[in-house]
């Protein structure tokens, strides 16, 4: 993303306490929140807000990241606006309440550093531990910097709130939690326009008396999933709706996909993550050096926008995906994930998978350089490949 | 022979699935209606998970959210603070949960809960095992009783939850009887009237589970509190123990004799048994003396 121009609202934020000015002023009436490396900023803030009356929802502080869940869970559930964060263990911890808040449909905003989960004990950028929970059905946002974390979590509980379904956004340890840049804050009147309470259209302890979650026979249950797939293939348009009424606001489109410099370009890097902002540079210096080079970053990852991502490497020659996460057995989660889409149409790209800072490890821009040098006519591998 | 001053207000209807002849469908019809109409519900997977009806039944006209086993405590403080910041503070939040909800899985949450002392209104029924499984045990299940666990009788003693609970110092923590309907009424409608986190136990003898006869349930829940295995008791504040019903009036055989889980017990098991319901009495009785 481009530098921000200069202005009055300019301040100099990490990307955790950018996200908890994109709370503040979403004004969320409850959150549960647990600490946990790297999160935790995102935790401090907003009791540090708080204590200073520039914060006033209810704040529970859960035994466990479980509990947390499960409290914003029913705090949705009785019509609250809701945010949460957590990292890593902490996610992994909450992995069936996952479930239960998309099942429920419980709109709310969680925010993720990623992080890598033990063992061994780390605590590096690595996706892993949202990836390995994409089948939960939380709609999922990568982003790439702490301006994008802050625009995204405003745009999050827009979408979360009309999709009915919870949002789960991420940002990688420390590349984005922890680095300083300068970041656009919106003001007050322009979120909460943006924002607007919408009624639910039922709540715990309305006057119907209906209750929420109780069992049911299979047909009911398996209606629940239909309709959740409607709600999910109505999140793209939502996205690019949220992302053009906030560029607008504010200068700053936001779409699902980010297309850098792909036109008749001959090789396309496609990542997501703090990743982008290395792949961008290697883009550029590949273009100064003659090879086509492009970036498709993928900001929104579930649901996944499959026919735009078809559109976009259609008659692309070559695509090399870097992923910062290994699935075991499989490979990178993004690659699998291109390797289904991409499936059956008339002209794909040559797919590479690359493993590239599983655990954290940096990856320059010259090794992005050399991949395209590498693989840009090679054929793809089945294997994924261990970027050094 | 006890008169009920009872006036139901229809919570609770007919046409649930308890087992024909479980008491805990008398319970709660009787919580229910206590607690009132301004009432959000929390539930988690246990016999009154079922008892409350499968979308899109319900038998109770509140509303529930159906929680997650271990989450009880975490699921209604959620309620209780989105209430709150909808201007909503006097709304009661009721949380059904059961002895494997309470004891075991759930313990982590309701402690935590109640450390924060949510403004919570907490009943567990405790039948004494896990009975929507198949009537396996948990830490509620007393000594020596047989369950699909257990099957040569439970080795440890029942897990003191009163005085784990108490520990925490909350508001209000008591225990009630099917046996003794007027009592429950009395102690949900006196916890409903105070702010933070209350705890009541039910005793709930489960038919299959305890092998009790369809008839005998309320009267198994009653020799359970004559026997003094299921006392009658109020704590305040943590510290003021208080017993409701201050006499022990039989011996624990008249107890077990209703129960097929007990059918194993040797005179030497009953002994043993009586002697630690004696000792427990004592001690309670010696609380509840000293005024804390
Ligand atoms: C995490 C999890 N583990 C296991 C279960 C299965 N389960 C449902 S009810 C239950 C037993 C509950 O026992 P208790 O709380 O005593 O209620 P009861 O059935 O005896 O009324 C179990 C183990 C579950 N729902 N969730
Ligand atoms: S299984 Fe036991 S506790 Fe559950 S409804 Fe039947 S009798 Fe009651
Ligand atoms: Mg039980």
């Amino acid at each position: 993303m481009n530098a921000p121009a200069f202005n009055e609202n300019l301040h100099l934020l990490n990307g955790n306490h950018a996200v908890a000015w994109g709370v503040r002023l979403a004004k969320p009436d409850v959150a549960p929140l647990y600490p946990i490396t790297p999160q935790t900023p995102i935790l401090e803030k907003l009791i540090d807000f708080q204590s200073k009356n520039e914060f006033d929802a209810e704040l529970l502080t859960p035994e466990s990241e479980h509990s947390a869940m499960a409290a914003a869970i029913a705090a949705s559930a009785t019509g609250a606006r809701v945010f949460t964060a957590t990292s890593s263990q902490g996610l992994l911890l909450m992995h069936e309440l996952l479930h239960y808040a998309s099942g429920a449909r419980t709109p709310m905003v969680l925010f993720n550093v990623n992080r890598t989960p033990g063992a061994p004990w780390g605590f590096w950028p690595d996706q892993i531990d949202s990836l390995s929970q994409r089948d939960t059905g939380w709609i999922q946002f990568y982003s790439e910097n702490p301006q994008e974390s802050l625009d995204t979590v405003i745009q999050a509980f827009r979408i979360s709130e009309a999709a009915n379904l919870p949002v789960m956004i991420n940002h990688d340890a420390f590349y984005v939690s922890h680095s300083i840049e300068p970041v656009n804050l919106p003001s007050a009147e322009v979120v909460d326009g943006f924002l607007p309470r919408i009624p639910r259209e039922f709540q715990l302890g309305d006057d119907s008396g209906r209750s929420l979650g109780a069992p049911l026979d299979q047909a009911g249950w398996n209606l629940t999933r239909q309709d959740m797939d409607v709600a999910m293939q109505g999140v793209e348009r939502l996205t690019a709706a949220a992302g053009g009424d906030w560029a607008k606001l504010t200068g700053r489109p936001a779409a699902p996909l980010e297309l850098y410099r792909c036109e008749d370009a001959e090789v396309v890097f496609v990542t997501m993550g703090s990743m982008c902002g290395n792949a961008r540079e290697a883009v550029d210096r590949l273009r100064e050096n003659g090879i086509a080079a492009g970036l498709l970053k993928v900001r929104l990852f579930r649901p996944l926008p499959a026919e735009a991502l078809r559109e976009a490497l259609a008659g692309v020659p070559c695509a090399i995906v870097l992923d910062r996460n290994y699935s075991p057995g499989t490979g990178g989660v993004l690659h699998q994930e291109l390797k289904a889409v991409l499936f059956g149409i008339e002209t794909p790209p040559r797919l590479h998978g690359m493993l590239a800072g599983v655990g954290g490890v940096n990856v320059p821009v010259e090794t992005i350089e050399k991949l395209a040098a590498e693989y840009r006519n090679a054929a793809p591998s089945a294997q994924p490949i261990w970027v050094e | 022979m006890e008169k009920i001053d009872y006036r139901d207000e229809g919570r609770f209807c007919s046409g649930h699935v308890a087992c024909a002849g479980c008491a805990e469908a008398i319970s709660m019809r009787v919580i229910l209606n206590a607690v009132g109409e301004d009432t959000v519900g929390v539930i988690v997977p246990s016999c009154t998970a079922v008892i409350l009806g499968g979308y899109p039944m319900s038998s109770t006209k509140t509303s529930f959210i159906h929680g997650t086993l271990e989450s009880a405590g975490a699921f209604a403080s959620g309620v209780k603070r989105a209430l709150r910041a909808q201007g909503r503070d006097d709304t009661t939040v009721l949380c059904l949960a059961g002895d494997g909800g309470t004891y075991d899985i759930g313990l982590q949450s309701l402690s935590s809960a109640a450390e924060r002392n949510e403004d919570i209104l907490y009943i567990c029924f405790d039948n004494e095992g896990y009975m929507n499984t198949g009537g396996q045990k948990s830490s509620s299940t007393p000594h020596k009783a047989a369950t699909g666990s257990t099957p040569l009788g439970k080795p440890t003693r029942k897990k003191n939850m009163i005085e784990i609970l108490a520990a925490h110092r909350i508001p209000y923590i008591a225990t009630t009887s099917p046996s003794h309907l007027s009592d429950m009424a009395a102690k949900v409608k006196k916890a409903k009237s105070i702010r933070g986190t209350k705890v009541i136990f039910v005793l709930i003898p489960c038919l299959p589970g305890w092998g009790v006869a369809e008839n005998a349930a309320v009267k198994t829940a009653r020799l359970g509190v004559e026997a003094g295995v299921f006392p009658l008791i109020e704590v305040e504040g943590g510290v003021k123990y208080s017993l409701t019903v201050d006499q022990k009036t039989r011996r624990i055989d008249d107890y077990l004799g209703e129960q097929k889980r007990y059918n194993h017990l040797s005179d030497e098991d009953r002994r043993e048994l009586q002697e630690e319901v004696d000792d427990t009495w004592a001690r309670l009785l010696a609380r509840a003396e000293a005024g804390e």
